[in-house]
């Protein structure tokens, strides 16, 4: 069967949105909005927003934040809130705290205090984590 | 009543490179890390949109039920590229593929129109091979 790809004309586009995304996986920490990620994909606005949606099943404004919050959760285990917020490139705590609170359910405070009983109780009895069909097989439990 | 499957391995050979692969690579989220001794760690990781499923990066190593002569023949057939995996969905295929090219992915089958949808095949940084697929 011929590759999808010969018969799909629109290949050099796909590049461009691809290329729109690292740019954000790469500056998520910096400050850069829609006109920013756009221009890298030498798109106008509106046809830029609609391509990355189709592509990617969400706006590039929530894909940015929703880097910015994964990383977020990494960061939370050791280092406090307000260098977290700084660090992945929001502006402000409280806008931090509400869209880190919308995506994990749980407020950085909360989500930090319970990163860091789960690191004790790692230290403490690894195997508590892992089912034990696995542990068996590998003979961790023994 | 069985509701849906929380847990599957990957069986890998360097769990390090593997867990490179799968968070660097392929974007998924490492949800554990847990060492289990010098050599072993219980590492698990989501696509970003389905958290409720971990995979497991297994290392193939001595131990248990892998005795020396059995891990030694995995780690072989691993690498051979004998086992394929399961299938990753995506939005858009052609965005995955040209993502995950540029990104260092060795494709084994470009995008392609079958009668479940559109497919490409990849392999990992173990030789486990997966499906991509736009439905």
């Amino acid at each position: 069967m011929k590759p999808a790809s010969d018969i799909h004309p629109k290949m050099y586009r796909y590049r461009r949105i691809v290329e729109a995304k690292l740019f954000i996986d790469a500056h998520y920490a910096d400050k850069i909005d829609l006109d920013n990620i756009s221009n890298q994909a030498a798109f106008s606005k509106y046809h830029f927003l609609r391509l990355f949606k189709s592509a990617f099943g969400k706006s590039p404004h929530k894909y940015l934040t929703e880097v910015r919050i994964q990383h977020a959760q990494k960061l939370l285990k050791s280092h406090p809130i307000a260098n977290v917020c700084y660090a992945v490139g929001f502006e402000s705590i409280p806008s931090f705290t509400k869209l880190f609170k919308a995506h994990t359910g749980l407020s950085p405070k909360a989500f930090s205090k319970r990163l860091q009983a789960q690191d004790q109780q790692q230290q403490a009895a690894p195997l508590t984590f892992v089912p034990h069909c696995f542990a068996k097989s590998y003979g961790w439990d023994e | 009543m069985i509701t849906h499957l929380s847990h599957a391995s990957i069986y890998v050979l360097d769990q390090a490179r593997a867990i490179d692969f799968y968070v660097n690579k392929l974007g998924f989220i490492e949800r554990m890390k847990v060492p289990l001794g010098p050599d072993a760690f219980w590492i698990t990781v989501s696509p970003p949109d389905q958290p409720d499923l971990e995979i497991t990066l297994m290392p193939i190593q001595e131990g248990g039920m892998f005795q020396a002569d059995v891990a030694k023949k995995f780690r072989e057939l691993v690498q051979k590229g004998t086992f394929g995996f399961g299938v990753f969905e995506c939005k858009d295929i052609y965005a995955t593929y040209q993502e995950l090219k540029s990104k260092g992915v060795e494709f084994t089958k470009e995008p392609t129109k079958e009668f479940y949808g559109i497919e490409a095949m990849f392999k990992d940084d173990s030789g486990n091979w997966f499906s991509l697929k736009q439905s």
